[in-house]
Parts: C-alpha cells; structure tokens; sequence
C-alpha cells in the first residue's frame, strides 16, 4: 500500500465530509459531475486526488473523466490551495488600464507567480478574466471581496487584511 | 412597508394584480435611500448603506424612510452610488461621516448638496438633468437600481410578473411566439438570432422533453451587462424565462451562471425561491396549469462554456467542448432534447414584447435590429458605467454624449466592441449607427454589449495580442486550426511588440487569421482572429511603426520605447 503510484498526493484525507457531499446531492449521475466537484472543493479547498477516486468508486463516474473535468476548467485544483486566493483581473478594461504593473507588483508582494501558492500557504495567486467591475479597473479580488482602482503601491495593504 | 398580505402564494393574475396594486399604493410618494449594493460594495457601498439605516433610526425615521440595497445605477464611475427617492436625486461619491448631512438635508427636505452632484454641479442634481441619463432609453434596466432584488415584492410592486399573467392566461403559446417573431428581437449574446424563430424551430421539433437555458456565463472581459440584470433585477430574467417555457412548452429550464459573480448567483438563488414560494415558478404558475421550474448551476472557469454546444458539454457534466453545428441546440440540445438558450438580456426583453405587444417592441431601434441595447461602458472613458439606448444610437451619443468624453480630454483612438470576438472602431466611424449588421460592416460586432474605450495612450498592437493570448489560452484544444492557429498569431504579435517583426509578418498574420476564421469548429476560433484583422484594415500605420520604424506611438510596448538619457537600462 505505501507505494502508491500518486506518492504523496495520496496521503491520507478524512473522506468523510465527501461521504456528506454526495448524500446531500444523492441521487449524483453523470450530469452532476461538475457540481460534485465544485461543492467537494468547497469542503476540502482543493480536489484531493483519493477523494476522486472515491468519489468515482460510490458514483461510477469513470476516475479519469473526474480528472479530466478538473484538469480542464480553471477553477479546480488538485493540490491544496492557500487560505485566501488572490485573483487578478487580466479582462480588457483593467489590460488598458495597467493591470500589469499591479501584477507585478503582487506577484513580487507575495513572491509568487500566477497558478502558485505560498508556502505558508496564506495565499494562492491567480489570474481571471473579468469580474464585472471594470468600471474599478484595474481590480483585484481577494476571495470574494473586490478592490478596485488598485494603486501598485497599496498592494501590500490590501494583503495585509488577510491572515 | 404598510400591511399588505404578501406571504402568502398568489395564484391567479387577478390575485397578482391586486398585491401589485396594494404594494404600488403603499410605496408611493415613500422617501427611499437606494444604495446600490453590487458593483458598489467593492468601493465602500456596505459601510455607507450601513450608516444610513443606523442614522434613520437614531433619528427616530424609521417609519418615514425606508434604506433599500439595490442593484447598480448606472453611473459606476461615481461609486458608491445612492439615489434618493421620491425627488429622484442621485448622489455619488458617498461617504459614511456625510451619511447624517444628507438625511436631514435631502432625505427630508429635498435639498440638494453639490459635493455628491454629478460633475459637482448642483444643477445635475437630478436623474433627469444629468447627461448620463436623460441619453439614455432604459427599458430593460427600468428596475435596475429601483428595487431590492432580494425581495420579490419590490419587483411586483413594479410590476414584474405582469407579463406573464398576460401570456399564461391570455394567450396561446404559438402567439407568444408569433409576437416574439414580430418584435424583432434579436439575441443579445452576441450572435444576433432572431429569438423568435429559434423558439420556432425549437417547436417545430418533437422532443420527449424540450429545455430552456439562460446563458449568464458572460465571459467576454469587459461586459457586465447581464450581471446588473441578475444582481440587480433577477426577477425580470425569470419571468422572461417563464415566458418562454410557456412558448415552447418546456418541461425544465436551468441558469448557467459564471461562478465569478458571487452576488448574483445569490440574488437568483434567492429569487428563485421567492418566486417559487410565491407560485410565480413550479407547479400551476399563477393558477394556469403550467408548470416550469428552474435550476442554477454555476460555471467553472472556462470561456468557451459560454458558447452553446460547450455549455450543454459542460451541464452534462462534460468537460466544455464545443460541438458542431448543425444540428443546433433548438434542434438536438441538452441531452439530445431540443433546447432553447438565450442570453440574460435576451429573456429580459420578452416582458417587455408581451406587455407592448411584438409591433410595439418593433417601434424602437432601426430596420434589422429592434428595441433597445445595454453597454458596458468601461477603459478611457469618463463616465464608466452601465446604459441602455435605442438600437441605432450612434458611438459617438454613447462615448461622449452618455460617458462624457476621455478623461483629461485625451484624444478619442477607438472603442473595442464584441470582446474577443470583436473588433476595433476606429475615430472615423463614430456616426455609425449602432446595429448587428452596420457593425459587421467595418470589422467589429455588436457582442454582447462590452465598450472599451481606448484612447492615445493605448497600443492597438498590444491590444491584438492580449485578445489573441487570451483566445490561445481559452481554446478548448479540440480542433487544429484553432489550438495550434491562435498560439501562433500570439507569437507573431508577441514578436512585433517586442521590435522583432518584418512587414511579411503582417501578411501572416492576415492570411493565417483566415485559415483561423475559415477551419475552426467553433464560435471561439472562427471569431478569434477578428480583434486582429480589424485592428490590421483600421490601424495599419501603428503596425507599421512597431515593425518599420520600431516604434509604439502609444508608448506601451516597453521594448520599443526610447531609452532616455541617463537612467540605466
Ligand atoms: C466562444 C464563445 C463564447 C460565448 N460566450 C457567450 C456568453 O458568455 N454569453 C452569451 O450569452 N452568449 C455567448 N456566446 C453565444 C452563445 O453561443 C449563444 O449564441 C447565445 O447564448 C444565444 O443566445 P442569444 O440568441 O439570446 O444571444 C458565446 C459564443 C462563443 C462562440
Ligand atoms: S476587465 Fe477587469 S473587471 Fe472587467
């Protein structure tokens, strides 16, 4: 048993609370595979990989198609995800007006790039294609709280409010 | 609110009616702080809220004014934004430690305080007086900012729900669909279908169950249309939807909102348990016999889900891959049953076509395109914010007449429409009359309504790329052309704006954005390269300077900028 081909990201993970996920949406057939996975990450924070493969054993959902939903759409992650998520705007309105220099500025203000997460595992960083408030552009999103007209020089504050 | 019955289910029109009448009889004349509480909370809107309903009723006016959270005004750029009722007095740049001056100044006296004015001049103080309003036609965005959209007696006190006691009582399903027909109305997702005769076709087949699906996936960066009207007014795009079940005859429906808009995943949650409760939605709706409910679910990050064939995939509970058409999804749709999908704006339009009747809709806007359009007003412009105008309205009324012209009176360049799949309008065709087809002519689309305005301090170049990077990254990898098409077209840009480009590059580009447009599958590579080739016939010059002169006019692209003297490189 210890030489499991996924190594570490096999380590052992209460699957309990997935056993709740799936008897609060029972009856979970194939349609349900996308909202299975966003209300398991809701509960783990991520998509930890021995949770899909008992998911995949109580739903019969092949194992591969629930890795291939979460490698496919952007808002899933099989590795744990920091505490907070710091979401960049990347859409037009906040391109034209600077939302690179605020990328830098943020990437540098937690030392980590887009995709990454710290290793203290305060913050995970990545980028999204428009929130809607690009009359704020350019915009950052700190979980679900939005800051908008975002100075690169204030970064470090709006992080600051989040241990 | 004074005492009307309204917890209980309403359950024939005439019932809707009158609670309709008790609550319009109640809220009249009632002084009303609106603070908007989407958009605006991102600038201090809940903090500013907050202080007022604390200030009411330390003033003991708890009975006489009422502090309502609503969905956005409009007038984005100066959030946070209230407007105070019954003297329809807008307000913004508001602020906590001014929340006591403005009840007892103009809460209860009417006056006007210049500080919260639009441009600080007291002679805007009203809705009717500001530019950014009285150009606008707001139709679809009537309730927007009127009601609290977590209550659904705001909205039938406004009269949502009418409509549909109209249609479910008084008309035959096929003359709901021959008045959608006659309206004109065409979808506002971006394709531009006639509504009507895709809820024909969706009719004309047989089905063992027939779907309906909101799309409110919204991924174009830079359009926010259709999250004012959920956040803002969810209870309108229900009852379009309801509307349009009744038409087609369809047995479930669902709404598939962008996972990146918390507030109004709420607010249609919300609204969709109220109107259940209510008897508006499920069983027997307003006493008719027809039943239609609905579910939400929630994107997971990914554009292409926004195109039809990839968003059934992806409620399927497939990975988000487009298929091709035909068969369309009127014809083979959600789980092979034929399915109708429309846009937000698109279901919000219906109420208004049974209230006016499909020839009065047809009244406004120009030959081949009918009624009235929402924008995203966003970039270098100074009002950004949120309108509505009449079809045929000119670029130029938006941009300067609606947005007040570029901050610092910078130089207007040109206006970005139909995001990713769009195109640049240059200066020279700010006359054009806004409609699906003048649009396609010089090189952009309508889209689903974004408008970023760019002026001399944007590089068209780097624009093309982000759009090409954007649609390389979002492609879902499943034909050739557009997989392999799009990264290429980003490395040629990538390479112009790095001061590496030749003049044969611009061929390329050109020739292999056909190749782009002509093979790929789906709506996103077929319409990927149109930033590109619309920026290459409207401003040919800014590419020669990047790859001739080696230079960026706009002074963006940091490669090309003159290194100045005496700061180390
Ligand atoms: C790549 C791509 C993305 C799209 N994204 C959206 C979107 O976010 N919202 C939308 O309403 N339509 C979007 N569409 C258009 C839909 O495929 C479809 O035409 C539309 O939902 C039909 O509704 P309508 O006729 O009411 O506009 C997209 C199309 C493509 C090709
Ligand atoms: S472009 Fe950044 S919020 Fe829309």
């Amino acid at each position: 048993m210890d030489a499991h081909p996924m190594g570490d990201a096999m380590a052992a993970v209460d699957l309990g609370p997935a056993h709740a996920v799936l008897e609060r949406m029972a009856p979970v057939d194939h349609g349900h595979a996308i909202p299975l996975l966003q209300n398991i990450q809701d509960t783990y924070g991520y998509l930890p990989p021995s949770v899909l493969l008992e998911l995949s054993d109580e739903t019969g959902i092949p194992a591969a198609h629930l890795f291939g939903l979460a490698t496919f759409y952007a808002q899933f992650h099989l590795e744990e995800h920091g505490r907070h998520t710091v979401r960049v705007c990347r859409g037009t309105a906040c391109h034209v007006r600077g939302r690179q220099v605020i990328q830098e500025a943020i990437d540098e203000e937690l030392g980590i790039e887009p995709g990454e997460t710290t290793e203290d595992r305060r913050f995970s960083l990545e980028t999204v294609a428009c929130v809607g408030t690009c009359f704020l552009a350019p915009v950052v999103m700190v979980d679900n709280d939005y800051f908008g007209k975002v100075d690169p020089k204030k970064v470090g504050d709006i992080v600051a409010g989040y241990e | 609110m004074a005492m009307v019955d309204t917890a209980s289910r309403i359950s024939s029109p005439s019932d809707l009616a009158s609670v309709q009448e008790q609550l319009a009889a109640a809220a009249e004349g009632r002084r009303r702080v609106l603070v908007c509480s989407t958009g605006c909370l991102a600038i201090g809107a809940r903090e500013v809220e907050a202080t007022f309903r604390s200030e009411v009723a330390a003033a003991g006016l708890e009975g006489e004014v009422d502090v309502v959270r609503t969905g956005c005004h409009g007038l984005c750029a100066m959030a946070p934004v209230a407007v105070i009722e019954p003297h329809d007095i807008v307000y913004g740049r508001n602020r906590v430690k001014y929340v006591p001056n403005v009840i007892t100044e103009t809460v209860m006296k009417g006056e006007v305080i210049r500080r919260f004015c639009y441009g600080r001049d007291e002679a805007m103080a009203h809705t009717d007086d500001i530019p950014f309003y009285a150009h606008q036609t707001k139709r679809v965005l009537r309730n927007v900012g009127r009601v609290d959209p977590t209550e659904i007696d705001d909205a039938i006190q406004r009269g949502v729900y009418g409509a549909a006691a109209t249609a479910l009582a008084g008309l035959e399903p096929d003359q709901v669909v021959e008045e959608v027909k006659a309206s004109g109305l065409r979808g506002r997702g971006g394709g531009g279908f006639p509504a009507g005769l895709k809820w024909e076709i969706c009719k004309q087949n047989p089905g063992k169950d027939r779907y309906l699906i909101c799309n409110a996936d919204e991924g174009d960066p830079g359009a926010f249309m259709d999250r004012a009207l959920l956040e803002g007014d969810p209870h309108s795009v229900l009852e379009g939807m309801i509307i349009a079940a009744y038409a087609v005859e369809a047995t479930g429906g669902v709404i598939y909102v962008r996972a990146e808009y918390p507030i109004a995943v709420r607010h249609i949650r919300i609204a969709i348990d109220q109107a259940r409760e209510r008897g508006l939605l499920g069983t027997d709706i307003l006493g008719s016999g027809f039943s239609f409910d609905i579910d939400v679910r929630e994107g997971a990050g990914a554009f292409v889900c926004g195109e039809e064939t990839a968003m059934i995939a992806s409620l399927e509970g497939q990975r988000g891959i487009a298929r091709p058409k035909p068969p369309y999804p009127a014809v083979r749709g959600y789980y092979g049953e034929p399915t109708v999908i429309n846009n937000v704006e698109t279901f919000a339009n219906v109420p208004l076509i049974v209230d006016e009747g499909g020839a009065g809709f047809a009244e406004r806007g120009t030959d081949g395109s009918k009624g009235t359009k929402i924008f995203a007003l966003a970039g270098q412009v100074n009002n950004t914010g949120l309108v509505e105008v009449p079809m045929g309205a000119t670029i130029r009324d938006i941009v300067f007449g609606i947005g007040g012209g570029m901050p610092r009176n910078r130089e207007f360049k040109a206006v970005q429409m139909g995001g990713p799949s769009g195109g640049c309008v240059p200066a020279a065709h700010l006359d054009l009359p806004i409609d699906y087809d003048s649009l396609k002519e010089v090189g952009a689309i309508m889209g689903s309504g974004g408008m970023i305005v760019m002026d001399n301090t944007t590089c068209i170049v780097d624009i093309a790329r982000y759009f090409i990077a954007f649609c390389a990254e979002e492609s879902c990898g499943l034909c050739a052309p557009c997989r392999l098409g799009t990264p290429q077209l980003e490395e040629i840009l990538n390479r112009i704006t790095e001061g590496r480009g030749t003049l044969d590059d611009l061929d390329t580009l050109e020739s292999l954005g056909e190749v782009v447009k002509e093979m790929s599958l789906c709506g996103l590579g077929q319409t990927a390269p149109n930033p590109v080739m619309s920026t290459l016939r409207h401003f040919r010059d800014e590419y020669l300077a990047h790859v001739v002169d080696k230079t960026c006019p706009a002074g963006v692209c940091k490669a090309l900028l003159p290194v100045e003297d005496g700061k180390d490189t």
